[in-house]
This record gives structure tokens, C-alpha cells and sequence, in this order.
């Protein structure tokens, strides 16, 4: 057992490209405080990973885990109140906006509403060509590399190039979503629920597209979503976070096969069975996730944990990695010696 | 009325048909279009029976759901077919009894509890509102009832949460609030849309488990909407898998989960992704759902169809027999 350092989990693969650490961001609740102790919402507690070049990380989790918001300080479109983050090796903190804007190039985002987030004033190749059109790139050459793009996300240029965003199905909004995300060249792409509003036989064009482009244009990806076969389908690692804390995080066959936090068994087994013959008797877990304004003490997870003891109140379980490599865990049974009666026994 | 549908809402006894609908047409009219968006829907509900309506936005389930209900603007509306609910012909009910039916025969249960709760009464009242309404009893009445009510659909701390608002609720505190509603006066009939869609993975197993203990405790006939084949499967005993305003497959859950006939039922479950497939390239269906301002005048699926042929086209398929209780639409299944 050893503190998990973000930048040493990665077996034998050097530098990572994405390195955050330390992340933190407290919103302050308004209005339900008169005169009393003023409230924060924790979204994102000390968050800690990496990503390498190449690879997809998947982070999943239910509503109010946080993922959105991690992938958004990274982004820097909301400001972190602290933590690192260090992108193809440069430190990205307190950046000048002009250095921020140099990074926004190589690191972009696509996001679940495909309508909302297109200007419905322009023509798609327009929107396309924006990103490039700010960067200095000339007209020409910007309206050229839109129509590349849309070919590469399998819309004909000619008969699509023109239209307006209301014109397309959701499908062919996303698709649109994603050149665009393409078209300043990035190496990372955060994908935050990217095919979550898709009806099914959409969203498996659109994951084979994703597929399709990760390879041609040697793309790393973050996979933020809810839905746990997406995300094992298209993740190479996984992080799980429950209430602004990573839980347990490891490479995708680990945490499917053998996940070792309560959490992250009790979220697997919700999954519905896709079998009537042997349908879900028991809940793995009750209740909601509790309100992220004053989280549990210790453990969050330990409200709903059935293996949850005194230790799991008065202590915050540290994410350490297991001696297998790669593999890290928040949780008192996984530490010897922690306190928890069944501390240590299952590693 | 015949007498075999008063024994149906007593809802003890099975095999009796709690809900017949036949031939079901819904068009939305408005002065340049008209969207034909249920195009000849005919099933049956005994009580006790837990029928899954599987299909992808668009495709009329959500449609013939509230058309069972009569959920749906008069004035741009025309509904054709037959609906009998528990020996009502809804289709033909007035303003006022229809209102007694809704509620006391036919309940529904929506995606999101906030927009279908009242925001500025309790959760306690609007339900204890709803019992004084249909059964003629007092508050005080109504609200033990309520109580009842709330601790069958498990809600911790019953009594206190009565009182509470619905923004109060966390959202499955919410949907079984509205679980508790729609079953507060005992319906015999059960209409679920995409009642677990909302909720996060922990929390919409827990609801789905609700409704299922409890559709069996009261013998319930059950419709429920989804998108989703793996919630379907955890709660429907048989299925109906809708395209372009129609029943394309339809049929007892588990053989057509097993072994899809309909290429369209074989293409959603093949790019419904899960485990096994990783690595793999999906095999998505290509192309997108019809316009439905045309009715489609043959096959709805054939232009996305991998085993479309000449004879798809030449008109809309007939129910093909594929199994015991089992129908396909589709015209090359008798070909192979």
C-alpha cells in the first residue's frame, strides 16, 4: 500500500498528458442561510488523476458526483478555488488569457444538449469554422478544414454545410458538435454525456464515430457519463466518483470484473440485467445520494454502505493504490490497520 | 358493458381483457401539417399484466399511452379506434365522467415528478386532495390514507414527509411521492412514461422494484413506456416494440429479448451497448426514423432495413406469426 500518486500510476507509458491534482471547487449556496452558518455545495473535494496520451478515461457517477464540474475547472470554464493542473507537461494555473486560449485549442469539449450548445444563427460550417476563424486562421482555409471535418463526421458537406442547427436531427448535431471540437486540432477531447440524449441506434453511430475518429486524428478522450456500458465499451480506465471524491479508479476490466469500493459494486449491479429470466430481486443500494451541501462526514459513501463502522464517520478514507498497480481505492477495508473490523482482509 | 369487464376491475381475476385497444390512430393537425403519429395500434391488457411499450423517440409510444387516457390537446387531436378500459369506452366518455375514470380507473405515472407534482402545495395535501375528490371521504380520512399510501411506496419518515414540498424530495423521494398519487385511488389500470428515465442508476432499480411488488400486490394492469431495453426487461411480461406510430414485434419479454425477429428489434438490441462488446465495432442500424407527415404507405423501416427487398415496398406488412403469443411486421420472415 502506498499514497496514490496520480503521476506514477501509469505502468511504463512516461509523461502523462493531462495530470490534475488537488482539484477543489466549493460553490457557495445562496439564499438558505439567513444569519446561519453560510453553506457550500463540495461539487469537486480534492480530485486527483491523470490521463495518458492516447487512452480514454471514462469517469463515471451519478447526478452530483462532480464529473461535469471536473471536466469544466479543467477546462477552465468555471475557475477551480485550487489545485494543479498540468496539461502536456505546462502548469495551467492562474494562466493569462491569452495562454489560456492557447490551451482551450488543444484541449476541447463536447456536451450532452447538441442544440443548445451550436449558435442557432449560423450555418453549421460557419460554427465549424469559428474555432479556426478566432484562432487567425484565414477565411479560405477555415471554410476548407469545416468541410473536411464534416466529411470525417460522415456529413456531406454540400448538402449540409449551409443549414441551420434546427434543420438537423440530434444525431447530426452532435456529429456537428464533435467537428467542431475537431477543427482547432486538439489532443484531448472531453466528451461530457456526448451521446447520452441519443436514442439508441443514434448513439451506437455515434460511438463508432468516436471510435473512428480517436484513431484517425490520434485523440485522447475523457468520457464523462451516467451510463455504465457506454462508458465500459469505451473506456481503457475508469474513474468513479460519488459526491466531489474519487472513489475508485482503475483500468476498465479491473473496475467492471473486480470492483473493490461498495460504491462502485452497488452502482454495477444496478445495471438492469438484460435478462427476464433472472431480473434484479434485491436493491444493491437504498435511498438517493445525499444532498452534496454538508456531505456525510468521513466516508460519503457511508450513509448507504452496508459495511460502513464507526471509523467510516470519523475518518476520510485516503485514496491509495492497491498492490496490484494502477488500481486505487478509497476505503477503510482496503487499508490494514485502519480501524475497520474487516480492515486489510481482502487484499 | 359487457359483464365480463366487471370482473376485470375487480382486478382479481386474469385473462379477462382490462384493457382492449383496437386499431388506435392518433394525427396531430395543425393548419400545414398533420403528423400521423400512431398509425393503427390494437393490443390487450388482463390484469395483472405488465405489458413493455420499447421504442425510440418519436415513435408514438408516449403517444398511445396518454391516447389511453385521453391525455392529448382536444382541438389539434384527432384520435381514431377503439379504447375500452375496464368496460369504459374512453374514447366516447364525456368531460365529466372522463374525469371520474381518470384517477379511480386509469392512473398514470410521468418521467419527471417536478413538472407533474404541484410546486406550492405538500406532496400530503395534493394526494389527500385527490382521495376527498374521487372517494367522498373527509381530510382526515384522506390523510391517513395518504399515510398508508406513502409507507407502501417506502418512504422513510412518513409522517414528516407528508408535509414536505416536492422540491424538498430528493427525485426518488419524488417518484414514489407520484407513485403514491396515481395509486391513491386504487386504479386498476397503470400507465407508466419512462417513470425510471430520470433517475440515477442506484435509484431506478429501487422503483422499478417498487412497481413491480406492488403491480403484484394489487393485481394492476401495467403499461409502461420506456427506451430501454434493460429496464423493460426487469419489469414487463410482455413486449411491444414501436416504429413510425406502429407495433412492429410484439410478444412474451424474454423470447424477443432472446431472439428478435423484427430486423428493426434485432438492429436496437444490437446497438444497445453492454459488456461484451467491447472492442467491437456496434453494429448501429443506419440512417434515422421516417417523417411521420406522410403516413407511410408500406414498410416504415425498410429504408434503413439491411433485408429490405421489392416486396417491402408494395405495402404495410401484415402481422406475421413468429412464435407462440409472437407477431412480427415484416414480410421477409415468411420469405427465409
Amino acid at each position: 500500500m502506498s499514497q496514490a500518486t496520480p503521476l506514477g500510476a501509469g505502468p511504463g507509458r512516461g509523461e502523462p498528458l493531462l495530470a490534475v491534482s488537488g482539484l477543489r471547487k466549493y460553490f457557495p449556496v445562496k439564499g438558505l442561510s439567513f444569519g446561519g452558518p453560510s453553506l457550500v455545495v463540495k461539487a469537486v473535494d480534492e480530485v486527483n488523476f491523470a490521463v495518458w496520451p492516447g487512452e480514454t478515461l471514462g469517469i463515471v457517477g451519478e447526478s452530483g458526483c462532480g464529473k461535469s464540474t471536473t471536466a469544466r475547472l479543467v477546462m477552465r470554464l468555471i475557475e477551480p478555488d485550487s489545485g494543479q493542473v498540468r496539461f502536456e507537461g505546462r502548469e495551467l494555473a492562474g494562466g493569462s488569457n491569452a495562454s489560456l486560449r492557447a490551451v482551450r485549442s488543444r484541449m476541447q469539449m463536447v456536451f450532452q444538449d447538441s442544440y443548445s450548445s451550436l449558435n442557432p444563427r449560423l450555418p453549421i460550417e460557419d460554427t465549424i469554422a469559428f474555432g479556426p476563424r478566432v484562432h487567425g486562421t484565414p477565411r479560405a482555409e477555415a471554410r476548407e478544414r469545416a468541410r473536411r471535418l464534416l466529411a470525417a463526421v460522415g456529413l456531406d458537406s454540400a448538402r449540409f454545410g449551409r443549414r441551420y442547427p434546427h434543420e438537423l436531427s440530434g444525431g447530426q448535431r452532435q456529429r456537428i458538435n464533435i467537428a467542431r471540437a475537431l477543427a482547432l486540432n486538439p489532443r484531448l477531447v472531453f466528451l461530457d454525456e456526448a451521446v447520452s440524449a441519443l436514442d439508441k441506434s443514434v448513439q451506437a453511430q455515434v460511438l463508432n464515430l468516436l471510435v473512428d475518429l480517436k484513431a484517425e486524428f490520434n485523440l485522447t478522450y475523457v468520457f464523462i457519463s451516467h451510463d455504465l456500458n457506454v462508458v465500459q465499451y469505451i473506456s481503457d480506465r475508469v474513474l468513479v466518483m460519488y459526491l466531489g471524491k474519487v472513489v475508485e479508479t482503475g483500468p476498465v476490466d479491473v473496475i467492471y470484473n473486480a470492483p473493490r469500493h461498495p460504491y462502485t459494486q452497488a452502482l454495477l449491479s444496478s445495471r438492469p440485467s438484460m435478462d427476464p429470466e433472472r431480473r434484479i430481486t434485491v436493491p444493491p443500494l437504498t435511498g438517493d445520494p445525499p444532498n452534496p451541501i454538508n456531505p456525510p462526514s468521513g466516508c460519503r459513501f457511508r450513509t448507504r454502505c452496508s459495511f460502513a463502522e464507526e471509523v467510516c464517520a470519523r475518518v476520510e478514507p485516503p485514496l491509495l493504490a492497491l498492490p496490484c498497480g494502477g488500481h486505487d481505492v478509497a476505503c477503510h477495508m482496503m487499508v490494514p490497520n485502519s480501524g475497520h473490523s474487516r480492515a486489510g482482509q481482502a487484499s | 358493458m359487457s359483464s365480463s369487464f366487471a370482473v376485470a376491475t375487480s382486478a382479481i381475476s386474469t385473462g379477462d381483457r382490462l384493457v382492449e385497444v383496437n386499431d388506435l390512430t392518433v394525427r396531430f393537425v395543425s393548419k400545414d401539417t398533420t403528423i400521423h403519429a400512431v398509425n393503427g395500434v390494437s393490443f390487450t391488457l388482463a390484469a395483472g399484466e405488465v405489458l413493455g411499450i420499447l421504442g425510440e423517440s418519436g415513435s408514438g409510444k408516449t403517444v398511445t399511452l396518454r391516447a389511453l387516457m385521453r391525455l392529448l390537446p382536444e382541438g389539434r387531436t384527432q384520435i381514431g379506434g377503439t379504447v375500452r378500459v375496464a368496460g369504459h369506452d374512453v374514447l366516447g366518455l364525456s368531460p365529466g365522467a372522463l374525469s371520474r375514470v381518470r384517477g379511480s380507473t386509469i392512473a398514470m405515472i410521468f418521467q419527471e415528478p417536478m413538472t407533474a407534482l404541484d410546486p406550492v402545495y405538500t406532496v400530503g395535501y395534493q394526494i389527500a386532495e385527490t382521495v376527498v375528490r374521487h372517494e367522498n371521504v373527509s381530510w382526515a380520512e384522506a390523510r391517513r390514507r395518504t399515510l398508508d399510501l406513502f409507507e407502501k411506496v417506502q418512504i422513510p419518515s412518513a409522517q414528516r414527509r407528508l408535509d414536505a414540498y416536492p422540491h424538498e424530495l430528493s427525485g426518488g423521494l419524488r417518484q414514489r411521492a407520484m407513485i403514491a398519487l396515481a395509486l391513491s385511488c386504487r386504479p386498476s389500470v397503470l400507465l407508466a412514461d419512462e417513470p425510471t428515465t430520470a433517475l440515477d442508476a442506484t435509484v431506478q432499480i429501487q422503483i422499478l422494484l417498487l412497481l413491480r411488488s406492488l403491480q403484484k400486490e394489487l393485481g394492476m394492469g401495467v403499461v409502461f413506456v420506456t427506451h430501454d431495453v434493460g429496464v423493460a426487461g426487469e419489469i414487463a411480461d410482455k413486449l411491444a416494440i414501436m416504429y413510425a406510430g406502429r407495433f412492429i414485434e410484439t410478444g412474451p419479454v424474454t423470447p424477443i429479448m432472446r431472439a428478435p425477429r423484427h430486423p428493426y428489434t434485432e438492429g436496437l438490441l444490437a446497438s444497445t451497448v453492454h459488456g461484451a462488446m467491447r472492442g467491437q465495432r456496434l453494429k448501429a442500424i443506419q440512417g434515422s426514423p421516417p417523417n411521420l407527415e406522410i403516413l407511410p404507405a408500406a414498410c416504415s423501416f425498410a429504408p434503413r432495413c439491411p433485408r429490405v427487398a421489392d416486396i417491402c415496398l408494395a405495402g404495410v406488412p401484415p402481422e406475421v406469426p413468429t412464435g407462440p403469443d409472437r407477431m412480427a411486421r415484416c414480410v421477409r420472415i415468411t420469405q427465409n
